[in-house]
């Protein structure tokens, strides 16, 4: 049975045309770019090739942009960076919707005398931009607010954010990881002083992500090493896999507009033919601010873990923010900052989309899943209580 | 993904004995939507009083829906005095093990049971004098206390993955940590062989090191093991408890009742003569 892989959110399939850009920086091309012979030499080319390839994406310089292993590294950077440039400074402000990369980092560096502010969100997902504004203090060294929600795909106005911080003089970075190579960025017209993001979200492999710094951004090194990365992460460059980013971005650019328009279309019948066949169930983030390949659904009264197994038996591959699938016993932390009741936070499925998604997956999702969440709900006591009372009434 | 054996797998996939029995002679509705688990159990005795048929409901993770499954077979034609012996390890093992953060599952299995045959019988369904210590799953003392009992528990990671008590907020694992270390000195054979001198005085020096000596340090004293003879444990008190005046009613009141907890009912502290 071929694989519906519907869970892009969580890593997405290596593009052919990355494999074969990287396989020959594996075998022959295996030079160190900082040697002088011109056997490595020509490997640094490559590399500035791809620099630029990942800038272009973005609309960055080159010289804005630093390869780190994952987005995980560049939000570890990005933070502990701007507070050792602000050593005075002892706040960090961020969202309770973050990903753990960010979330976690802050809990840890509360745990080390700094103080962090995590901004609620409104039901829908979105911000409160008040209560940034009320939040920033002379204090505050950094606000970090990711670009495009994981869970959700609830999208943040971070351009308007990064405005707010700066009207402050406080430094704004961005955990962009699930915004690129989805919606279109530009550096050049916002104020957005850091940005992460990583390749195996948009194609290329695990194991490469990118942090962008604003050109006169301070910036201390998190990997101290050797002078790559113009001395801004030590450590030799992982060549095959920045030069399969490089073409990854490469082709994210050029996909920007199908994300846009059948990758949104698709996940929009998805969702419009599931709400419609399956009652109880609802769509979980704003709809209009949202990423066109996300769509995060609840389904009342079961559980997430029954049927993303149950899906499984297809070889359909979602994911979920129930409890049983999280390991920690509590739905997800965003379903909950969103105050979405428990019994439609256990029964959340994300599905997200690629462009290597046909017509025809869909289909199938919308054919296989009523069926599953009605043998769910026969089994759940929740579910006979509330069809009886929706009977007498 | 969770490793989750065959048997578990299979259980999920094709549940036994889904539903709710008619005219049932006992039932019993266990945890709740917000926990993430909820099993309604229900089951009728035949003219032996054996247990002729056996149902369930659930909401839960697929090891939840395994383990009614398994537990509604279990007891097929047991006596309901059997089947008040059916433990949640037992449950467990019919499936082949469940993986350490699905135990609770089990558990749930065995509570529902236990309140059914209590529903048949007419015993009281909530234990009386039991206090909630989990706020978040709503978690009682006496839960945990049996979950260390029967399982032989020695974290409190090992508590929440049975009763799930701790793993929300987190907040009650100072709770959890006591429960657990009464429990375990309750264990503890109280008519036990008698302790040679040796292994006393190692206890002793044990239990000074790891549970008095740490509290004292906080103030800024200390405690030193000068002698053991027979039941009489002389100590000198050495920093700021040199100097204290309360330091006799530290002795008695928090060194003494830890050693007579830790290591034997029968001993009495002396501070060495100065």
């Amino acid at each position: 049975m071929k694989t519906v892989y519907l869970d892009n959110n969580a890593t997405t399939q290596v593009a052919p045309e990355v494999l074969e850009a990287m396989l020959p920086y594996f075998s022959e091309l295996y030079g160190n770019p900082s040697s002088m012979h011109s056997f490595g030499g020509q490997v640094a080319r490559k590399l500035r090739e791809a620099r630029g390839q990942v800038a272009s994406l973005i609309g960055a310089s080159p010289d804005e942009i630093i390869f780190t292993s994952c987005g995980t590294e560049s939000d570890n950077a990005a933070i502990r960076s701007a507070l050792a440039t602000h050593p005075e400074r002892r706040h960090i402000v961020t969202s309770r919707v973050e990903h753990p990369a960010i979330k976690s980092l802050g809990a840890n560096l509360a745990g080390q005398g700094h103080r962090v502010t995590e901004l609620a969100v409104e039901k829908n997902g979105l911000l409160d931009m008040e209560a940034l504004v009320a939040s920033l203090t002379p204090d505050t060294a950094v606000v970090s607010l990711m670009w495009a929600n994981n869970e959700t795909g609830v999208v943040f106005p971070v351009e308007k954010a990064a405005e707010i911080a700066h009207e402050k003089g406080i430094l704004f970075h961005t955990d962009a990881v699930q915004a690129v190579g989805k919606m279109p960025i530009d550096m050049k017209k916002n104020a957005i002083d850091m940005l992460s993001f990583s390749g195996h979200k948009l194609h290329a492999p695990k194991g490469i992500g990118v942090l962008y710094v604003r050109k006169g951004t301070r910036f201390s090194p998190f990997l101290i090493g050797g002078h790559q990365e113009k001395g801004r992460r030590g450590g030799t460059e992982n060549t095959p896999s920045i030069i399969g980013l490089g073409k990854a971005c490469e082709l994210a650019a050029r996909h920007l507009e199908t994300e846009n328009t059948a990758v949104r279309n698709l996940r929009d019948k998805l969702e419009t033919e599931l709400l419609a066949r399956i009652p109880r169930s609802r769509v979980n983030g704003d709809t209009k601010e949202r990423l066109p390949n996300t769509t995060n659904i609840s389904f009342e009264h079961v559980e997430g873990e029954g049927i993303l197994l149950l899906m499984n038996e297809y070889n359909i591959c979602a994911s979920s923010g129930s409890a049983c699938t999280s390991g920690s016993l509590q739905p997800s932390h965003v379903l909950r900052a969103m105050g979405v009741p428990f019994t439609m936070a256990h029964g959340s499925i994300r599905f997200s989309l690629s462009v290597y998604n046909t017509e025809a997956e869909i289909d199938f999702v919308i054919e296989k899943l009523p069926p599953i969440i009605e043998r769910l709900r026969s089994m759940s006591p929740y579910w006979t209580s509330v069809a009886g009372s929706c009977a007498t009434t | 993904m969770w490793e989750y054996t065959d048997k578990v797998k299979e259980h999920f996939l094709n549940p036994r004995n889904v539903g709710e029995v008619e005219n049932p002679d006992g039932i019993a509705e266990v945890g709740s939507i917000a926990c993430g688990d909820a099993l309604k159990f229900s089951f009728k005795l035949d003219e032996n009083k054996r247990i002729k048929e056996a149902k369930f409901k659930t909401f839960g993770c697929a090891s939840a829906i395994a383990s009614s499954s398994a537990l509604t077979e279990m007891i097929k034609g047991m006596t309901l005095e059997e089947a008040a012996k059916v433990t949640n390890k037992d449950i467990a093992e019919y499936l082949g093990g469940l993986p350490d953060e699905k135990m609770h599952c089990s558990v749930m299995g065995q509570e529902a049971l236990e309140k059914a045959i209590e529903n048949y019988r007419g015993a009281p369904a909530k234990e009386t004098g039991a206090k909630i210590v989990c706020e978040c799953f709503g978690v009682t003392d006496r839960e945990i206390e049996r979950a260390i009992r029967e399982n032989d528990l020695t974290t409190v990671e090992e508590v929440t993955n049975y009763t799930k008590a701790g793993g929300g907020c987190g907040n009650c694992k100072d709770a959890i940590q006591e429960i657990i270390d009464r429990v375990r000195a309750e264990a503890k054979p109280s008519g036990a062989p008698k302790l040679t001198n040796i292994q006393k005085i190692r206890k002793i020096e044990e239990a000074l090191e790891k549970e008095i000596r740490p509290s004292l340090r906080h103030d800024g004293g200390d405690i030193e093991l000068i002698d053991v003879i027979g039941n009489r444990v002389i100590v000198a008190v050495r920093g700021a408890c040199a100097s204290c005046k309360a330091s006799d009613i530290t002795l008695k009141h928090f060194v003494e009742a830890k050693l007579r907890d830790l290591v034997s009912p029968d001993l009495n502290i002396e501070e060495v003569a100065p």
